[in-house]
């Protein structure tokens, strides 16, 4: 009896006495030996309507009301239903504690394995990545969400609620070039967003008087007073956060619309690392998973029968297939990621004189959690790659690049395959897929004709020559030209600074009308 | 480490998500009802189920970028190609760049879902309405409804009235002058502060008294409970019968006979989920008419030739057996593909106009076709005759029908809430 008492679980079932022994023991692994640093832990059991419901809401336990999250849960259930997808075992959210919810099918293995990965793989990186740092406030995200969410739910009571679904409709088109990309001076404080939000509105009431109202105005300052440069500079233009600038300077917004705008952007800006940090994150988390696992079989924590099952989600989930497999969609960011990890792991624990030459700081170094530790701090996908895609790695993917330019070549052009001359371009252009300032949409905001028509102009920087999609691009400035409720003017410029198209969209009329009577 | 079980809280948290999202897919999802309804054979029309949805208007568009132009990819797996090869495009090109690109592999283009068979019906019954149900009597079987019928001093604990009995409880203690709290507090406190132990025996008299006298005066009685008292009012019930004639005479093809069927099945399932108490008569004919259960209505073949008197004659005959015309409101759907044997049209005019149309609140007649015909151009015996019918200001309703896909709008348009009946359209 004393080797079965050794192990953590047997068989498949668990309790909540297991999930806590489980937490126990990779907790003392994870901060002992690998020198994790994690917010508190906070683990739910949940069913598979839940997880499902997690789903359609970004993954987040509280979200506001929209159509749209409907319409991702009857997808995500068809699928699931239909036996086409299977759920995700975890989902975790960046938050203090940090959340982790645990489908309750799962058996004690995976529960094992899901807590060593989310509870602290993920937790470490979303504490410690600089990115989520700088961009995300953990202890007050979930308090937000909740005024978020009751704030959305007054806006319907006291507007209306179609006037709210245009907005927020609006508001979701925008979403994606709703985000700053530059750090500015102040950290974020979502804590502080509500009260922020009432004194705003104290404000506005203190200071109304109707008088002013009846004060005869002075004459208007004529065009040709604003000069081009002057108005750029005063509404901070050019600018590429549409919504922020939507927030601040469109005319005709009603506060609460204002609002709605801010939440939307809030609520991406605290998304926006996550897309940057795919390939670490999920890398760092496998990684964890993978060691901590390991330890555990090591110290007769874990059967072998246990074991072995862990091993097979986990090349499961590390699974990448060839470019001309039936089942490849893609690099898997998993996969990349621990791969990645690992092969840092040797670079730093037993490098080959290639390595030497590659990565000068870090071969040989001998303490690769050190190394790993330094690494989750202070990169994203991009610069990752860029910096520790080793030649070691390319061979054994075998990674080959495809040039495909529709004008010049028939057929796809190999360009660049796993040798002395590829290594260094197969980097350059896999890290380069992987920086969303890259792959999203340039669009900028570049003037506003405030004393004519007042007609927003924004730029699309085209990125080699590639368009909009032109029937989605129709419905966004729809959307843009309602919130700014003037005309709306898009031009697609090419890389000699040639306009190759425009697009205008007018604003319909009363289309938020229950504000208009409020 | 806290551990929370989140599996007892509350089912459906999206619940409401999914409503607004059909809400606002409501034309899409109608119109693929009609699709679906099409396609599916006439026992299962309407079990709900699976729908297939064109993801436009429900689209979330962003600034995305459109396919072409140069592109890169980075793939894992080369065994065989050196730089500088140019090797062909994959086959299906659209499929094979999505691919390559590495998107995400859900095609959205048709968005599939589950109807649960509620809400596929509520969808499906949405706007509909029987015409002018304008006779309501107190029917023989009582349906009764609660009505408030003031106070009573017994019943239920769960109707105690707590307003009514506070307030004769307050009338009735200052009535008595029970000593308020206060009074004897103050009191009480009168003597504690007083010193001299005269006074201190003639307070305490009289406090003994006044607990007393509070004692026998409670703060609640018996007495005063009041419970709100109901009263059951028969309600007055509509009384409403639906006449389904169908021709199943030999000139009928196969798929006149189906769209016959299609049309009553709607009907049948529109009558039996909106109106609780709408008796449902099925009459089919060839040149005699018989009645006949709903299984054999809709399953049992039969042929012959048509004389379509021969219904409205059983027709009326039911009415004069069992349906007091000035306490029932009549309906009657016909179906025919518009033959009629020549002999007959006179009698069947006469039958309709004076006897069966002076009875009925509204009467819809379904001409089907043949799938070739034009369903526009209409001259069949049946449709002049009753097409003269029309013109003396009856509630008679005409609509032909050739297609499968013609069934739904017209059983929707006839039915249709709040239209102005008696219309032709050909």
């Amino acid at each position: 009896m004393t080797k079965a008492s050794a192990e953590l679980f047997q068989g498949a079932d668990w309790d909540f006495g297991t999930l806590q022994r489980i937490h126990d023991a990779c907790e003392e692994i994870a901060l002992g030996e690998l020198g994790l640093d994690v917010y508190p832990n906070q683990i739910e059991v949940i069913t598979t309507e839940q997880m499902l419901d997690a789903y359609s809401s970004t993954g987040m336990p509280l979200f506001y009301r929209h159509w749209s999250f409907g319409k991702h849960f009857v997808h995500h259930e068809a699928l699931y239903r239909g036996g086409k997808r299977d759920l995700a075992y975890e989902i975790v959210i960046n938050s203090s504690p940090c959340i982790s919810y645990l489908m309750e099918e799962n058996t004690a293995t995976m529960q094992t394995l899901v807590i060593a990965h989310a509870a602290f793989g993920h937790n470490h990186f979303f504490k410690n990545n600089y990115l989520f740092k700088l961009w995300t406030d953990a202890e007050g995200i979930l308090d937000y969400l909740e005024f978020a969410k009751s704030y959305i739910a007054r806006c319907e009571a006291r507007y209306g609620e179609a006037a709210v679904e245009a907005t927020l409709d609006a508001a979701h088109a925008l979403m994606s070039h709703g985000v700053h990309r530059y750090a500015g001076k102040t950290r974020i404080d979502l804590r502080d967003e509500e009260r922020r939000q009432q004194e705003r509105r104290a404000h506005e009431e203190q200071i109304f008087n109707d008088l002013w109202r009846t004060v005869p105005g002075t004459r208007k300052r004529s065009a040709a007073d604003v000069d081009f440069e002057k108005r750029r500079a005063a509404l901070g233009l050019p600018q590429d956060n549409i919504l922020y600038f939507l927030e601040k300077s469109a005319p005709r917004l009603q506060p609460w619309q204002r609002e709605i705008l801010r939440i939307v952007r809030h609520i991406a800006q605290y998304f926006h690392p996550q897309r940057q940090t795919k390939v670490m994150n999920e890398g760092a988390a496998t990684y964890t998973h993978y060691r901590i696992m390991q330890r555990l079989h090591e110290r007769k924590k874990l059967s072998d029968g246990n074991h072995l099952e862990f091993l097979k989600s986990h090349t499961n989930v590390v699974f990448q297939p060839t470019y001309d497999d039936p089942r490849f969609s893609g690099i898997n960011p998993y996969a990349l990621g621990f791969a990645m990890m690992q092969d840092i792991e040797r670079i730093v624990t037993d490098p080959t004189d290639e390595d030497r030459e590659w990565f000068p700081d870090i071969a040989g170094q001998g303490e690769p959690m050190e190394v790993l530790r330094a690494i989750w701090a202070d990169y994203r996908d991009e610069s990752f790659i860029r910096q520790f895609l080793s030649p070691h790695l390319i061979r054994k993917w075998r990674l080959f690049q495809l040039h495909d330019a529709p004008e010049i070549h028939e057929g796809l052009l190999v360009s660049a395959i796993h040798d002395e001359r590829g290594y260094k371009r197969l980097r350059r252009e896999l890290a380069q897929q992987y920086d969303i300032g890259w792959g999203d949409a340039r669009i900028e905001i570049v003037d506003v004709d405030l004393a004519g028509n007042r007609r927003l102009v924004l730029h699309h920087l085209m990125l080699n020559d590639c368009p909009l999609d032109e029937s989605e691009i129709k419905l966004v400035l729809q959307h843009l030209a309602d919130l700014w409720s003037y005309e709306v003017l898009l031009q697609e410029i090419d890389s000699a600074e040639k306009v190759i198209r425009e697009h205008t969209a007018h604003p319909r009329e009363n289309l938020y009308r229950a504000s208009a009577t409020s | 480490m806290h551990i929370i079980d989140r599996r007892l809280n509350p089912r459906g948290k999206s619940l409401e998500n999914r409503q607004r999202f059909l809400r606002r897919a409501k034309d899409a999802v109608q119109q693929a009802i009609k699709q679906s309804l099409q396609n599916r054979g006439i026992r299962d029309v309407l079990d709900g189920g699976e729908i297939h949805l064109p993801i436009g208007g429900l689209g979330e568009p962003g600034f995305r970028r459109a396919a072409g132009g140069l592109r890169d990819y980075i793939l894992p797996g080369n065994r065989t190609f050196v730089e500088g090869d140019i090797i062909p495009r994959p086959v299906g090109s659209a499929a094979g760049r999505s691919r390559l690109a590495g998107e995400d592999d859900d095609s959205e283009d048709s968005f599939r879902f589950v109807l649960t068979r509620e809400e596929f019906l509520d969808m499906f019954l949405d706007e509909l309405e029987l015409p002018d149900l304008a006779k309501r009597r107190l029917s023989e079987t009582t349906e009764v409804v609660p009505v408030r019928a003031g106070y009573s001093v017994s019943g239920p604990p769960s109707s105690l009235a707590v307003g009514r009995t506070t307030r004769l409880a307050m009338m009735r203690r200052i009535a008595l002058h029970r000593p308020k709290k206060e009074d004897i507090e103050a009191l009480e406190r009168a003597i504690e502060e007083c010193d001299s132990e005269e006074d201190r025996l003639a307070l305490k008299a009289e406090l003994k008294l006044l607990t007393e006298k509070s004692r026998r005066v409670p703060y609640i009685d018996p007495l005063d409970v009041r419970y709100r008292r109901f009263e059951n009012t028969p309600k007055p019930v509509v009384k409403a019968v639906m006449f389904c004639l169908m021709d199943v005479s030999g000139s009928m093809t196969e798929h006149m006979k189906d769209l016959a069927k299609r049309f009553y099945l709607l009907l049948y399932l529109f009558l039996t989920r909106r109106y609780e108490k709408v008796e449902i008569v099925f009459i089919r004919h060839t040149e005699k008419a018989e009645e006949v259960d709903e299984q054999t209505f809709f399953y049992s073949p039969a042929s012959g030739g048509t004389m379509v008197s021969s219904a409205l004659a059983a027709m009326r005959a039911i009415i004069g057996e069992r349906y007091d015309p000035t306490e029932w409101n009549i309906y009657a759907a016909q179906a025919s593909d518009g033959d009629n044997s020549y002999s007959d049209g006179s009698v069947a005019g006469q039958l309709l106009e004076h006897e069966i149309l002076p009875l009925c609140q509204y009467f819809a007649y379904i001409e089907v076709g043949d799938e070739d015909d034009d369903s526009s151009s209409s001259s069949s015996t049946l449709w002049q005759l009753y097409q003269d019918i029309h013109a003396g200001k009856r509630p008679l309703s005409m609509r032909k029908v050739c297609r499968k896909n013609e069934i739904f709008p017209v059983f929707h348009d006839l039915f249709r809430k709040g239209q102005v009946h008696s219309e032709v359209v050909p």
